[in-house]
């Protein structure tokens, strides 16, 4: 077994490295370009019910410190995309890569019905975004806000895919007031694991013409920026949800990143952003800074570094305390 | 002058505007950046759109806007004076090996803008230059007259020929660009091919370049989303054309 291979729900991933949800995910190619760049897993572009066209642009900039976008789930519906993924999944099969499908819709029971339809282009996953910041003016808030929502969602989904064999995993939001809350209501409502996060609401406005730059006025921030945001999201869930695998995603740029989400308690590591910031090979690099890292310190192999951040040493001493601040 | 960044937009203001033809005009901005002949930029209307247009220059930044659709119309209302917001540049440009002494520039329609920007570029760079302009007719034809300047210019060492195609003969030949270089592939006097222009007609000098194993690079076009590699809108073989393009090689 080599030093980055890691079991995810019983399946074995090459690397722990998974092509997050939009990214490249559009056409069966790009789905293999990433296979082939390094990716354990790749996540196709998440579905819904019918075409949509998304938002007109801009729809994605680099405001300095990370993007923002609001693509607004542009995809093919559906049953355009069940095809392209069958596609996708032959040659994703002869690369020992499995297909993480991506669903959303607008209520538990259209997801049931979009679990349904992407069943047939047997992916290994199914994905389940209830977290896009963007379309809140036709879905309202994200599912992945409310505890019982989120539940009502993955159960649907659930009794779909449970009978066919394809486990399923929840992708949350960084945005709620406590993200384990959400992660024990999806997983008690038979959520397999646990995706996290999605991008973190912002917006960012042009002072020459006074105006929000997107198109939909606000948009979800990813790369950089988010990274130390998620790393706080992997912990808490680890913590909360410590037997359910979770693939640790936001602002992952180098390998050493991908080392810190693990150490959270992710099983996988999702990578978007980072090819951007670091050109098409960024997957290649991350694999390859990895597995550096991992034989520089002797790691056998990463799944042993998963949830180190929670085993914290123990001292027989304690530190002086910080002294109570003087009124000036 | 403002330097165009690849992040937020920035305002940028109109210095001069040019009609090249009945549709389509020439902005040039009081604005620069660093950029190869066949990068783009994004150009923001604020609460609109946002389209890519290919740099005809970056020093000043110049762009040649058709006006298609509803962007690029209101885009034509724009005076001297008034601001367009731009980002870039994006993508990869042309990049013409040195080996290659006579290379042919095909142009179709708009495609002509990144094109008259590499004419210029490989000035004394190579032994000959041949542009081949092509349009439906003469009121569509693009930068004919920039061209003709700068192939009496006569550049140090480079030859520049000039050579214009129309479907229904009012300017040049009568036919297609590709009818142009195909006699020069067979009297074998064209060592490299770079084209931008509609997607027919890109397929057809694809299959020029394969079948004479004549390296071609090709400017290709897809809508873009993101513009910066990620979301796989401008997927074209495989390519991302906002990262990897809009410039492709052609594949033997
Ligand atoms: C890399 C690149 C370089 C370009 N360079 C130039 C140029 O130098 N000069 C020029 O006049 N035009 C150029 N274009 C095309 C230009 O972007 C479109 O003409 C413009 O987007 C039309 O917008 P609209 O709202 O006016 O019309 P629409 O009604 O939106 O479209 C009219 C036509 O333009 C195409 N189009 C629309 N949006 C895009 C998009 N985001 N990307 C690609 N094509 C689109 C449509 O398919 C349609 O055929 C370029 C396109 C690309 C991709
Ligand atoms: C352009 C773009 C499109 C995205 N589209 C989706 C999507 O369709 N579904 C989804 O679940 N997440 C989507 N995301 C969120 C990413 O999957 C990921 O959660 C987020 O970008 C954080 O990771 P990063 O910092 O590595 O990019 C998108 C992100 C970006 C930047
Ligand atoms: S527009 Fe090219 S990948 Fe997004």
């Amino acid at each position: 077994m080599n030093r980055l291979q890691v079991d995810f729900l019983g399946v074995p991933l090459n690397t722990p490295l998974v092509l997050a949800s939009g990214i490249w995910g559009t056409t069966a190619s790009l789905l293999e370009r990433a296979a082939r760049a390094g990716c354990g897993a790749v996540t196709a572009k998440s579905c819904g019910p019918v075409p949509r066209a998304g938002h007109v642009n801009p729809s994605c900039l680099d405001w300095g410190h990370g993007l923002i976008n609001a693509i607004g789930l542009a995809n093919p519906g559906v049953e355009a995309e069940a095809a392209m993924l069958a596609q996708a999944r032959q040659t994703l099969a002869e690369l020992g890569v499995p297909l993480i499908a991506s669903i959303f819709a607008g209520s538990p029971s259209e997801f049931g019905a979009v679990a349904e339809s992407i069943a047939s282009s047997r992916p290994a996953f199914v994905e389940v975004n209830v977290s896009c910041p963007n379309v809140a003016s036709e879905f309202g808030e994200p599912f992945a806000a409310s505890p019982q929502a989120a539940a009502e969602v993955t159960a649907a989904v659930k009794a779909v895919l449970a009978p066919k064999g394809i486990p399923v995993i929840v992708k949350l939001a960084p945005n709620v007031p406590s993200i384990a809350r959400i992660a024990h209501a999806v997983v008690e409502a038979g959520a397999d694991a646990l995706c996290a996060i999605n991008t973190m609401p912002g917006m960012v406005i042009d002072a020459e013409s006074g105006q929000p730059i997107l198109a939909n006025r606000s948009g979800g921030l990813s790369g950089p920026a988010l990274k130390p945001i998620a790393l706080k999201c992997v912990y808490d869930l680890h913590k909360a949800c410590p037997d359910t695998p979770i693939i640790g995603v936001g602002g992952v740029t180098t390998g050493i990143d991908a080392i810190e989400m693990i150490m959270a308690g992710a099983t996988a590591v999702g990578v978007g952003s980072a090819i951007y910031y670091r050109g098409h090979d960024a997957i290649t690099q991350i694999v390859a800074e990895m597995d550096a890292w991992a034989e520089a310190h002797r790691i056998a192999n990463v799944s042993t570094l998963r949830g180190a951040a929670h085993h914290e040493p123990h001292y027989d001493a304690s530190p002086t305390g910080a002294p109570i601040p003087a009124a000036h | 002058m403002i330097r165009i960044p690849k992040t937020l937009p920035a305002a940028a203001p109109i210095t001069a505007i040019r009609q090249d033809n009945y549709r389509t005009k020439t902005f040039t901005f009081d604005a620069r950046l660093d950029a190869t002949p066949g990068q783009f930029v994004m150009a923001w209307l604020p609460r609109f759109d946002e389209k890519p247009f290919s740099l005809v220059s970056a020093d000043p930044v110049a762009l040649m806007i058709s006006a298609v659709g509803p962007a690029t119309r209101l885009m034509h209302e724009l005076a001297v004076g008034d601001k367009l917001w731009l980002r870039g540049p994006f993508g990869h440009g042309f990049d013409a090996p040195a080996d290659q002494r006579r290379i042919a520039l095909v142009a179709g329609g708009y495609g002509v803008a990144p094109l008259l920007w590499l004419a210029r570029h490989e000035l004394g760079r190579r032994d000959e230059i041949t542009v081949i302009l092509g349009a439906r007719s003469v009121q569509e034809l693009l930068y004919a007259d920039d061209l003709r300047a700068l192939a009496s210019e006569r550049a140090g060492s480079t030859a520049v020929r000039l050579a214009l195609a129309t479907e229904d003969g009012s300017a040049g030949r009568r036919g297609l660009v590709t009818d142009v270089l195909q006699p020069l592939l067979d009297a074998g006097e064209v060592d490299g091919i770079y084209a931008c222009g509609p997607h027919g007609m890109l397929v057809a000098l694809e299959g020029l370049s394969r079948r004479y194993a004549i390296p071609g690079q090709l400017s290709w076009e897809a809508y873009m989303r993101c513009g910066v590699g990620i979301c796989g809108a401008c997927e074209h073989d495989g390519a991302v054309l906002c990262l990897d393009g809009p410039v492709l090689s052609v594949t033997p």
